[in-house]
């Protein structure tokens, strides 16, 4: 293979999460689906077809409807013309965070992304998440992401005391914390960052978002323990801020993220290792 | 524990480093207004205390800062990993404090 073909097969592989041949496609605008192509505007979708890592682009015509989604589009391409389209979706109302893709070369919630605003000239080009590994067509396996999510201890720990002392919305650590409650577990953070895609040992931005939720929780019993988690991996984050870029429900964890470091440096300066852990 | 204490020593030789490289500038551009010469800055610096002290604070700075820097390029860029890149860079932690300290001892 050249040394060109090499960079335009990796580039692609970067875009679409998938590595492969491409293969050039000619949209069959031609194609009759059932609808009257006449008065319809036709999408031109490419789609990332395959097998784990091994697929390529095959070409679809859709027709463009107003107010459609991404989704909208796949979902036509699977009932329509190709039933054996895999893919994932469940709420359609951005809820449940399952129907992430990398649309156009970046990820986003597709029931929630109209076409009209990311086709470029009526073309679409729709492959699985980054940084995942793919299990066909557009699905990709999540496990990787909830269990690092796990192996980073991002879950909530009840305090065995009672909290006394009533948690009101405007003190300043529940502020921090309900700044990055809304996750919806997507993935498209992780998708999306360099640093998981460049370090295995990095936990990624949506788990680490949830350990900064949990450390400015005050009913959570073990913030100690979050944050010696948080020590062994936030200090990968290059704050390079793709997470934030592309959230779709506005999330920042890179600032999350920089609070845990900040945290972890406190903790680790007030605890030399000679003492031990208390 | 070992990643974070790598990241908060880093973090803490950064904030030594910070004025120092800022200083160290100051002083080149200074130093070369009318041409560089050995006599010149052995004047500024033999029997100095000060910079002595400032450039011996550099020195330790530097040789803590740039091994950590270098294992995490090594370990995301290189994936090495383990207690042969540790001695690699605790090594050359060393190396870089042996040739510094030489440096300082030259022109004190
Ligand atoms: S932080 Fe945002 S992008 Fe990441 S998983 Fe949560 S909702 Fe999705
Ligand atoms: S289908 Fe639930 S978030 Fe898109």
């Amino acid at each position: 293979m050249t040394a060109r073909a090499t960079k335009s097969r990796s580039r692609a592989g970067r875009i679409g999460g998938v590595s492969g041949s491409i293969v050039k496609c000619i949209c069959p605008r031609g194609v009759k689906t059932g609808y009257d192509w006449s008065v319809m505007a036709a999408l031109e979708v490419e789609i990332w077809r395959g097998e784990g890592n091994d697929g390529s682009w095959r070409c679809y015509a859709v027709p463009h409807q107003a107010n459609q989604t991404v989704l909208d589009v796949v979902t036509h391409v699977q009932r329509h013309i190709d039933p054996s389209l895999a893919y994932r979706f469940a709420c359609r109302v951005g809820m449940c965070g399952s129907c992430a893709m990398t649309v156009n070369g970046r990820p986003r919630w597709t029931c929630r992304t109209h076409v009209s605003r990311v086709s470029r000239k009526g073309r679409l080009r729709i492959s699985p998440l980054r940084n995942l590994p793919v299990i066909r067509d557009l699905a990709v396996d999540m496990a990787p992401f909830f269990e690092k999510w796990r192996d980073a201890e991002a879950r909530f720990v009840p305090s065995p005391v009672p909290v006394e002392e009533p948690v009101r919305p405007g003190e300043p650590a529940r502020k921090a914390a309900d700044a990055g409650i809304e996750c919806i577990n997507c993935a498209i953070c992780y998708a999306a960052c360099d640093s998981v895609a460049w370090n295995p040992d990095y936990p990624g931005p949506a788990a680490l978002n949830r350990l900064w939720t949990l450390v400015n929780d005050r009913r959570d019993g073990d913030q100690d323990g979050h944050l010696e988690a948080a020590g062994t991996g936030c200090h990968l984050c290059r704050s390079h801020q793709e997470c934030a870029e592309v959230c779709p429900t506005n999330l920042n964890p890179t600032t999350a993220i920089a609070g845990l470091k900040r945290e972890v440096f406190r903790r680790t300066l007030a605890r030399p290792p000679w003492e031990g852990r208390q | 524990m070992k990643e974070a204490w790598l990241f908060t020593v880093q973090r803490l030789s950064a904030l030594v480093l910070a004025p120092l490289v800022l200083l160290h500038l100051g002083v080149i551009l200074y130093a070369v207004r009318d041409g560089l010469s050995a006599e010149e800055i052995l004047a500024r610096t033999q029997g100095s205390q000060l910079w002595g002290v400032v450039y011996g604070l550099f020195v330790f700075a530097a040789a803590i800062h740039a091994p950590i820097g270098l294992r995490a390029v090594l370990r995301e860029w290189v994936g090495w990993r383990g207690a042969g890149l540790d001695i690699a860079m605790g090594l050359f932690g060393l190396l870089l404090l042996a040739l510094g300290l030489r440096a300082l001892a030259a022109v004190l």
